[in-house]
This record gives structure tokens, sequence and C-alpha cells, in this order.
């Protein structure tokens, strides 16, 4: 069975003066129609960076260096830039962590969902118009009529995201990229956006690649999750199953980091040091000189990514066995 | 280990800080042109205020971690700033170990200010990016004890630092040099050089990592132990505030909703906007759990509703919540909620 995404082995470069530096380095997965999926890590690990190169969207000294990204039969990065725009913002749309500067801030609502639209339909004004009010709606945003004749100013940062989400829709897409959508936003507000989100991908089938450093978030939105560590997936599986019972060091180490685990008070648990620059990721396994059971061949070699428990896991570490039951603790 | 001070029931002689009906509202309305007017044939002049904190009373006892909740806009970092004395408040008082400082010009301030230190949220935007570290941890100890000699002061520099775990070789270095972690251990040891009692630390690990952000936490907790600090801790991550705090004030459009112990905050919420905001935190490993919805959104804090701040958005409001201001009322052990339905116990 084909996948609706299927993303190879990517790696993306930045041509420095001193030389390319590897910002993502062989990152593979697939996404299913309507399937959910997590990419967590912290700031620097490549998890944006990995969006953007899916819709081939990275700037200058930026490039796709190798590995694949096959959406319906097509490799999106060999596409020529004519070809990806019919793509981009059509089948595959992207939803950004600040809606303020993702909305521009002189144009209405309406003009600013219309000009999407008609650059991707051949539609007349009127049915374009349909459209975006349908979708206004269906993001819950009330009286849509008097909205669409209205700027970005005037909503709030809320509102402003769920017309964000709305604009993503406008074309049905196939998959919407969502990267660290609900950040800038409050608790209250982000409970609400990320059920508005989880809704229309589950209802239109749309599948949904949410790009966050909240654990809290995407345990419980997404059905799998991929795990992102200096440029690299280091783990990855169905959500339930990494949250539960992590096997990678660094994974355990973001989850047992969290308050809220433990007693009020304890000492949280802390990964020492932090995720190294890219100019200098070390030898062997990047995250070694953080991990608390590094070994010889950790410094050297490079851990391969494996499947462990049967088939769904995917693990990038020396010291996980396939065999689960010998498997770290 | 951290062993935090069990509550204590606090009342205005053994509170470490107090403040009694503190206001602060900032005029916005700009130059004499920009307030006035034109309303029916008439040129008026109108006055623009944002009325961020409202009537706000409350006791911090000595060693605890008293922390503000609320999300953005709510006042919880001008609260913080009129506290600790950046921000005069328009009107209350603000007492330190009984005396009152909101009074006092900055001369009669120093010996407070010694006592009283703040960590901010930016550690990129706090430091000086044209001091060195060493410079920046030395001001403040010369500033306060002028007498003192260069080596006391450079060997209290390397004794803080190792403290907050930055190695003191680093010294010569600039901010720019060190990572976000590393800075806000900077700006933590900054605070630490004057030897205060107090400090108040506004969103200190929003702006980090979460492996991060627990390196810090433990830095905070273990400076705590080792100095009896008494922290005021503002932050809207509540996970956090469960995790580290003594007590809890939750703020809504510069009033306090309500303020409990930690745990019977997080177990057992009153007021129903702290009700809302616990059901909305994402908690790992639980799907779809059913979070409160809201009505409509926040209301500026230029036109405060009338009555209950939070009657447009709270689904047991009645014609009472809507007139009347309800008053923060103990309605249990330490226990203070500000709500008609509670007090009527409808709620």
């Amino acid at each position: 069975m084909s996948h609706l995404l299927e993303v190879k082995d990517l790696e993306v470069k930045f041509g420095l003066r001193f030389g390319d530096l590897t910002a993502i380095n062989g990152v593979s997965f697939a996404l299913d129609r309507g399937e959910r999926m997590g990419l967590v890590g912290e700031s620097g690990a490549g998890k944006s960076v990995t969006g953007f190169a899916i819709i081939n969207l990275i700037s200058k000294p930026g490039f796709i260096s190798g590995g694949k990204v096959m959406f319906n039969g097509q490799d999106l990065a060999t596409l020529s830039d004519e070809a990806m725009r019919e793509i981009r913002g059509n089948q595959i749309s992207m939803i950004f962590q600040d809606p303020m500067m993702t909305l521009n801030p002189v144009l209405t609502i309406g003009t600013q969902m219309l000009e999407t639209l008609l650059a991707h339909r051949n539609i007349s004004r009127d049915e374009a118009a349909a459209i975006a009010l349908e979708k206004l709606r269906k993001v819950q945003i009330p009286s849509p009529e008097k909205r669409l004749a209205q700027y970005p100013h005037q909503f709030s940062g809320g509102m402003r995201q769920r017309i964000v989400i709305a604009i993503a829709l406008l074309t049905d897409p196939e998959i919407i990229i969502a990267d660290e959508p609900t950040t800038a936003l409050d608790v209250t507000i982000q409970a609400e956006i990320m059920d508005l989100l989880q809704q229309l991908c589950e209802s239109e089938q749309t599948g949904l690649i949410l790009i966050t450093h909240d654990l809290g978030v995407v345990s419980q939105v997404t059905e799998k999750i991929a795990v992102m560590y200096a440029g690299k997936i280091v783990e990855a599986g169905p959500t339930d199953k990494v949250i539960q019972k992590p096997r990678h060091p660094y994974t355990q180490g973001l989850i047992k980091a969290l308050p809220g685990s433990l007693q009020p008070g304890a000492k949280l648990n802390q990964i020492p040091g932090m995720m190294p620059t890219l100019t200098d990721i070390p030898p062997g396994c990047a995250f070694n000189p953080r991990c608390y059971m590094c070994d010889t061949i950790c410094r050297e070699q490079e851990p391969p990514f494996v499947h462990i428990d049967g088939d769904t896991c995917q693990v990038a570490c020396h010291m996980v066995k396939p065999d689960s039951s010998n498997g770290t603790k | 280990m951290t062993t935090h001070p069990p509550t204590q029931t606090v009342d205005d002689a053994t509170g470490l800080l107090a403040l009694d009906q503190v206001v602060k509202h900032f005029d916005i309305s700009g130059g004499l042109l920009d307030q006035l007017r034109f309303q029916n044939g008439r040129i008026i002049r109108q006055r623009t205020t944002v009325k961020a904190v409202n009537n706000v009373s409350f006791t911090i006892a000595p060693g605890e971690t008293f922390s503000v909740v609320g999300e953005s806009g709510c006042g919880k970092s001008t609260l913080a700033r009129t506290t600790i004395g950046i921000y005069p408040p328009n009107r209350g008082q603000i007492h330190y170990r009984g005396e009152r400082i909101d009074n006092k010009n900055s001369q009669e301030m120093l010996p407070f200010r010694r006592k009283m230190q703040m960590i901010f949220q930016d550690p990129y935007a706090s430091l000086n990016p044209r001091k060195t570290v060493l410079q920046t941890l030395e001001e403040p100890v010369v500033f306060h004890n002028p007498a003192i000699t260069r080596g006391q002061v450079r060997e209290r520099v390397h004794e803080v630092m190792s403290q907050v775990g930055v190695d003191p070789k680093w010294a010569g270095r600039y901010p720019h040099e060190f990572s976000g972690g590393q800075r806000q251990r900077i700006s933590i040891a900054r605070a630490l050089m004057v030897d205060p009692e107090f400090i108040v630390a506004d969103e200190p690990v929003s702006a980090l990592d979460v492996s991060i952000q627990a390196q810090i936490l433990n830095l905070l907790m273990d400076a705590q132990a080792q100095r009896g600090l008494t922290y005021m801790f503002i932050t809207h991550d509540l996970s956090v505030v469960e995790h580290i705090s003594t007590r809890v004030a939750v703020m809504y459009l510069g009033t306090l909703c309500e303020l409990s112990p930690a745990k019977t905050l997080f177990e057992r919420p009153r007021h129903p906007y702290t009700q809302a905001l616990l059901s909305a935190i994402p908690k790992l490993g639980k799907r779809k759990s059913v979070h409160i919805k809201l009505k409509g959104e926040v209301p500026t804090p230029i036109d405060l509703p009338t009555g209950c701040v939070f009657h447009g958005r709270c689904v047991h409001a009645n014609q009472r919540c809507v007139k009347e201001i309800p008053e923060t009322r103990t309605v249990e052990n330490d226990v203070m909620v500000a709500c008609h339905a509670v007090e009527e116990g409808r709620l």
C-alpha cells in the first residue's frame, strides 16, 4: 500500500562560507490519509526545517541535498517551482506559529481568502466567497459575513489562528502542516484550537503533521509521533506507545523532565548539557555527551534507526536491544 | 531534594510581603490632541486607561513559593513589577516586613531593593550585551556595598557563579557567548549576588526548552532550600506551578479570582475560571480530555465589565454577577475565592 506522503532519507543543508551545515540528516517517515502525526523536539532539532522541506520552501542558503518527498507519486524535492506552486497551499497547506505574521495586516480577511482560492481554482469571485464563508463557519467564527470585511488587527489571537486554519482549509488540502500552531496562544485558547484542528482533520480526512515542542499537545491530538534530535529522528511510533514507554534515552529524558509526573517539590529529572549546535555535532550518536548510558560504541558509530516491538516503534540507539525484554528502562 | 515549607496560615504580622487593595492603572491616552474626540457636535476630552491591576490583596509568607497564574494580559507581570516597586501603585499599600514601602523615595528604598530582586523572562533581553558576566554580576554588589574590596567582590562572583552552575572561568565573556539556559543562570546569579530574601521571577522558564527548563527549576528550588528564599513566581505554565508552588493566586483581567494552597487548587478548583483554566492543560497520555469551554473572549482591561469581571464568559453567572463585584472571601482553610456562585453555594 502506498502512503499519502512518504519522506525518505531527507537531507537538508545550509551552504555557508566555511562549508555546508547539515540541518536535517536522513529523516524518513510516512503519513497516510487522515492520519495525524506529531513531530517533536527542542529548538534547533530540525522540526520546522523538515516541515518547510516537505513543501520545498527551504530558502537560500539552505537546500535539499538528498532524499525524496513522495506525494501522490511525485517527488516534491525535485519538482519545478511552477509545479510546486500548484501543490503548495493547495494540496498541502501550512499553518505557522504566529497568526499576526501569517496574515497580511493591510488586506481584509476576505481579500486574503479569495486570493488563495482564485490562485488555485478556476472559479468566480462569488463562488470563492461562498467557499470562504463556509470555511469560516467550519472554524466557528461568529457572523462570518461581517468578519470577511475586517482586517486582522480586529481579531483576537485565537480568532486570527482560526482564520489561518480556515485559509489552510480553503482548497480542501490532503495534508496540513501545522508548525507550533498554538505556542503563541493561551492554554484555554490552545485547547479550543487543538480540538478544532483534530475535528476538522477527522471529518475531512486530512493528514496532519503537527510540529511542536509540547509533548502534552502531541499526546492529545496525534496518532503517531516522531522525536527529533540534532537533525535526526531518534524515536518514532504510535503516540501512546512512545509516551508510555519511551525507549530512547532522549525521549525518556524529555518526558521525565516535565513537571507533573512527580511529587510537587521533588527535584526534576534534568538532561545534562544542551543540544549541540549544527557546527559541532559529536561523532557517533549525537546524543552521547548527554546520555546516561553512553558507551564506547555510542561515541564511535552512528546508531541505526531500527524497528523494535514487532514492527511499530523505531529507535536509533545502540543501547536499546531489539528484544523488548532486555531493553532500556 | 528540596523540601517545601508547609503551608502556613498567614496573617499580616507574619507575612514577609503584604499587598493591600493595590491598584495599578496606565494612562494610554497620549497627548492632549490624542485625547480630543468629536461627539454629538461637540469636542470632548476623553482619557483612556488600562486597568491592569484592580484591588489586589494578598500576603506572602516567608519561605514560600507564591505563584501568580493567568493568561496573557491578565496583569500578572504588572502585579509583579508593582510588588517589587518598579511601578508605583495608583492606590493601595505594599508592606515589607510590616513596613510600608510603596511611598518611599528611591533613597529610602535602597535597603529594601537589596532584599528584593527580580528575574525576568527573556535572558536575551535582560542582560546587558556590552557588559561581561563579571561586570554584570559585580555591579549590584558594589552598588549596595560601596566599601567592599575588589578581592571580596571577585570572590563573591566566583562563589555565586559556581552555585548557579556557570563555570567561573567564563566570567570575562559576554552574554552572546552563552546559550539561553546559561544566560538564565547568569540572571539568577545576578539576583543572588546581593543575598536577597525575596525574589520575584517573571516567567523565568517560559523561553527555555523542556530539558533546560528542568535544570533552571531545579536550580531555583535548590537556591530556595539553601538560602531560605521566598519566591513570587509569575507564570502561565500550570504544570510548573503545580510542581513548585506553596500557594497559587489565579488572576483574570486584573482581579484575583482565587488564592489557595497549590495542592487544594489543583485538586479542587473553586472559581469557574480556575476550573476552565485547569481543564485546558494538555496532559501527557490523556487523549481528548474534555475541557470546559468558555463563552466569548477576554474583554479589554480598558473597558472592564461591570460586576464580576468574569461574568460575560461564565456559565454560572446571574444578575447579581453582572451588577455586584464579588469580594474575596475565605471559603475554607486558606482557600479564598471571589465568586458569588461559590458564596451562594450554587457552585
